[in-house]
């Protein structure tokens, strides 16, 4: 490929310390400036990196009225000081950030593939792009070299499963060596819509393919676009265990060790990460009543089993070690070989599928009403290289489909598609359609909230109704669990800062099934641990999974099994061994807490962050239709006798159904109450100046803004 | 597969094998740094070295480990990062390591054990 370079900037190449370089790299693509900032000590002890280092590097960017498609959006791309090793199961996340075209807020999401590791150990502890190409671009970065160069990008190719195995091709310095380069792109769909994502590479040596891991939610792949970049790219040839420098490499070994037996031995009585990934949970979720169908308005359905994990088991390619990063047992990432798509541009044609995880099966399958596996392969593939979000594409076409069925959408609105449930071919269809920027499927790709307001307003629809069924909070499309039983998980979902996305808190066993978690207070509790714990992750460049999707033997017996205490340490552990910091599980939290306010800070920059900014649809919370209440009607019914002491005898359903929204909308707002408290909050959602002080986050431009809203 | 066979009746545990292996591959005498391992706390000893069983091969991300033309599986320190999941997979627990070595170790089959072993308790056959 021809290309130009646009700006070059060269680097010296210097050990990481510690696990960290101490430096950034700055990328304005419209103006062509590169350069190196400093990471000052201040920055290390309060925002510590991966996601803290982003939202830090974005606070400084942006302007309180920047919108996404601005130029001064940023994208950063972080690591933090624990990504990169390759000792302890989990250790090669990156953590994306940016000013999200569907909600306005900073979204963050966490994602694996090779490009977070290589470019840190190339030199950087961050990488943020800021300003707008006039020219489609690509952004390389040599590692080995030590040189970053803007370069043109007359690539025919944008769709991410050809790309970025043109790239990683291109820039590998012989056959033989491509497992030394990662590159993120997204698809062509992120030129027209918003509900769109960022593929992040890995070589698979053994499938001779470039893998994809998503940076799913908010809308990321559209900023990238809307910059005119093509792709990143990095090289970065020398990894060894101890590239990230810790101080105590014996330690960090030791612990993976142990981690890496227990997977061993615990994997395929635990979760058959290795068999089937986070897939395993289709049957577990539907025999609970938690699967989403038909847009959330069921959680079990017997049609279901048409998705069970068996299905997935015999599509994934079996016996591989696919790890999204190096030294992560776990291996979740499931691939199914060989597809060939029966729709599309790539119809016919054999392409490597990655995934479904459990998310798209459940997005892209149940919640649509589409049982059969290998349509939720096509729709995933789809997505994934057209770089659409499967979670949003899920939840969007499933309330289009429930407008459909309501008859607020026909086929002289959409097109002359037949969005009826289950309908593959018509929701493959929506896909390409966003891919050619044409037709329904770009009114769809704006997501759940822009639909509401457009069927409202061209159709007449009630807004009322349309409210109770979009499932999205603060713009952004709800993950793929049904919280309607579990007020934890409604909170859980709801007040998360970026949107319903469930990586802040997953407590529907906990809350709904093992009833651990029975007061107000104590699901405020686990509203304010876990949500932190879990931000801890993102800070370090941590992957969830292997925190408590697996065990220790012993777990069960401990004295907070849904902490997983053994786990715990072990982060503790492995923390100290390569920061050479001290550490314990409280200032865990604490670290986690200053750059959690600091997010919640910043969403209020754009007046945002706010009490009603943290409400649920009702879809969320109860039943919105007749048919929902009287699919599930004892439970309700005896919900009525137990929780309200009303009689239902004798009631209408519309009268039940009122009687207990009103019910559990109060005990949501009471949650609410709770949460807000324990956070450290006003009952307006506003981080007391108090509160800040006391967690050592009163940085004054962070006073500044909450003093607005005090 | 050219493999190291172990005889535990006619160990007599005197720890030349380990002496012998760990002097070649890491120029000093040291039971933590070879690849074969004798514990004498049963009866008859334990000897502990890899039957080239290849478990270890699928589980490498990098495959840093291949099976050469003898059977032998062999390890490529350009290509291993040091994750240690192939000593984590080894059902004989003969992938060896010592914490913070940048890699795993293993027996090649090279036999120099075998000529410092004075009771023939390990021979190299083919199978
Ligand atoms: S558990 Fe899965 S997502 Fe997490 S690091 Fe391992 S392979 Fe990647
Ligand atoms: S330690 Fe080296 S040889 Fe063993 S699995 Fe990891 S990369 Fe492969």
């Amino acid at each position: 490929m021809e290309r130009k370079v646009l700006a070059e900037f060269k680097y010296d190449l210097a050990p990481v310390v510690q696990g960290y370089n101490k430096r950034t790299l700055y990328v304005n693509v419209g103006t062509k400036v590169i350069a190196a900032k400093p990471v000052s000590d201040m920055m290390i002890d309060k925002f510590v990196g991966g996601k803290g280092f982003d939202l830090y590097l974005m606070w400084q960017g942006v302007k309180d009225s920047t919108k996404w498609n601005d130029p001064e959006n940023e994208i950063c791309i972080s690591f933090g000081p624990l990504c990169g090793n390759t000792s302890y199961p989990g250790s090669g996340k990156s953590i994306v950030t940016t000013i999200s075209p569907l909600t306005g807020i900073p979204v963050d999401c966490n994602v694996g593939g090779h490009f977070g590791p290589y470019t840190k150990f190339s030199g950087w502890d961050a990488l943020e792009i800021q300003g707008k190409a006039d020219e489609e671009v690509i952004v390389f970065i040599d590692g080995d070299k030590g040189l970053v160069q803007i370069m043109t990008a007359p690539d025919k190719e944008i769709n991410s499963h050809i790309l970025a195995e043109e790239l990683v091709k291109e820039f590998a310095d012989s056959p033989d060596k491509l497992q030394y380069v990662s590159v993120v792109s997204t698809g062509e769909a992120a030129d027209h819509v918003l509900i769109t994502c960022l593929n992040f590479s890995f070589w698979d040596k053994r499938r001779k393919v470039a893998r994809l891991k998503q940076a799913g939610r908010g809308g990321t792949g559209s900023v990238f676009r809307d910059k005119k970049i093509k792709a990143l790219v990095v090289k970065y040839s020398g990894l060894k265990s101890d590239t990230n420098h810790p101080v105590d490499l014996p330690t960090l070994q030791k612990t993976g060790l142990k981690l890496h037996r227990e997977i061993e031995a615990g994997d395929d009585s635990q979760c058959r990460m290795h068999q089937v990934g986070t897939a395993h949970l289709m049957e577990i979720m539907n025999d609970y009543d938690l699967l989403p169908i038909r847009n959330f308005k069921y959680g079990q359905m017997p049609e279901a089993i048409g998705l069970h994990s068996k299905e997935f088991t015999a599509l994934f390619t079996q016996g591989m070690v696919d790890g999204c990063w190096y030294g992560c047992s776990l291996s979740c990432c499931k691939a199914v070989d060989n597809f060939k798509p029966r729709t599309g541009p790539y119809k016919g044609q054999p392409v490597c599928v990655d995934g479904p995880e459990y998310e798209t099966a459940a997005g892209c399958g149940s919640n649509i009403g589409i049982f059969d596996p290998k349509d939720v392969v096509e729709i995933n593939f789809y997505c994934d290289t057209y770089g659409v979000d499967t979670i949003s594409f899920g939840t969007s076409t499933a309330f289009a489909m429930e407008c459909y069925e309501n008859g607020i959408l026909n086929q002289e609105r959409t097109g002359g598609l037949d969005l009826s449930w289950g309908n593959a071919d018509a929701a493959l269809e929506l896909l390409h359609q966003m891919a050619r920027g044409e037709g329904f499927g770009v009114t769809v790709g704006k997501g759940v909230r822009a639909m509401k307001k457009i069927f409202a307003e061209q159709y007449g629809a009630d807004p009322d109704f349309l409210q109770d069924i979009g499932m999205e909070a603060k713009g952004l499309e709800y993950s793929q669990y049904m919280s309607k039983e579990s007020l934890a998980q409604q909170g859980g979902y709801t007040l998360a800062l970026k949107g319903p996305q469930h990586d802040e808190a997953w407590l529907i066993f906990m809350d709904m099934v093992n009833n651990h978690i029975p007061t107000f207070k104590d699901k405020a509790e686990a509203l304010h641990y876990f949500p932190m714990f879990r931000t801890w992750f993102g800070l370090q460049g941590l992957c969830k999974l292997p925190w408590n999707d697996i065990e220790p033997a012993d777990n069960a017996q401990t004295d907070e099994p849904a902490k997983v205490p053994e786990h715990v340490q072990n982060y503790v552990d492995i923390y100290k061994a390569i920061t050479g910091k001290p550490m314990d599980k409280h200032e865990l939290i604490r670290q986690s807490e200053r750059v959690y306010n600091f997010q919640k800070v910043f969403c209020m920059r754009f007046g945002k962050g706010r009490r009603i900014d943290d409400l649920p649809p009702y879809r969320a919370v109860g039943p919105v239709t007749e048919e929902e209440y009287l699919s599930r009607q004892d439970r309700y019914d005896k919900h009525l006798v137990e929780k309200l002491g009303l009689n239902p005898e004798g009631l209408t359903t519309a009268e039940k159904m009122a009687r207990l929204r009103a019910y559990r909308e109060d005990q949501y707002q009471q949650l609410v109450d709770a949460v807000y408290e324990r956070k450290g909050w006003t009952p307006e959602g506003v981080p007391t100046v108090d509160h800040l002080q006391s967690i050592g986050m009163d940085l004054p431009e962070v006073l500044e803004v909450v003093k607005r809203y005090l | 597969m050219k493999v190291l066979k172990t005889f535990p009746d006619k160990c007599i545990a005197c720890h030349a094998c380990e002496s012998a292996c760990s002097k070649l591959y890491f120029k000093e005498d040291n039971q933590a740094k070879s690849c074969i391992v004798i514990s004498d706390e049963t009866h008859p000893v334990d000897m502990n070295v890899c039957n080239q069983c290849g478990t270890c091969v699928a589980a490498c991300p990098t495959l840093a480990l291949s099976i050469n033309n003898q059977g032998v599986i062999m390890l490529n320190k350009n290509l291993c990062i040091g994750c240690l999941m192939c000593v984590a997979v080894c059902p004989t627990e003969s992938m060896r390591t010592y914490l913070g070595n940048q890699n795993p170790f293993k027996c090649i089959a090279c036999g120099v054990c075998v000529k410092s072993c004075p009771a023939e308790a390990i021979k190299i056959v083919t199978e």
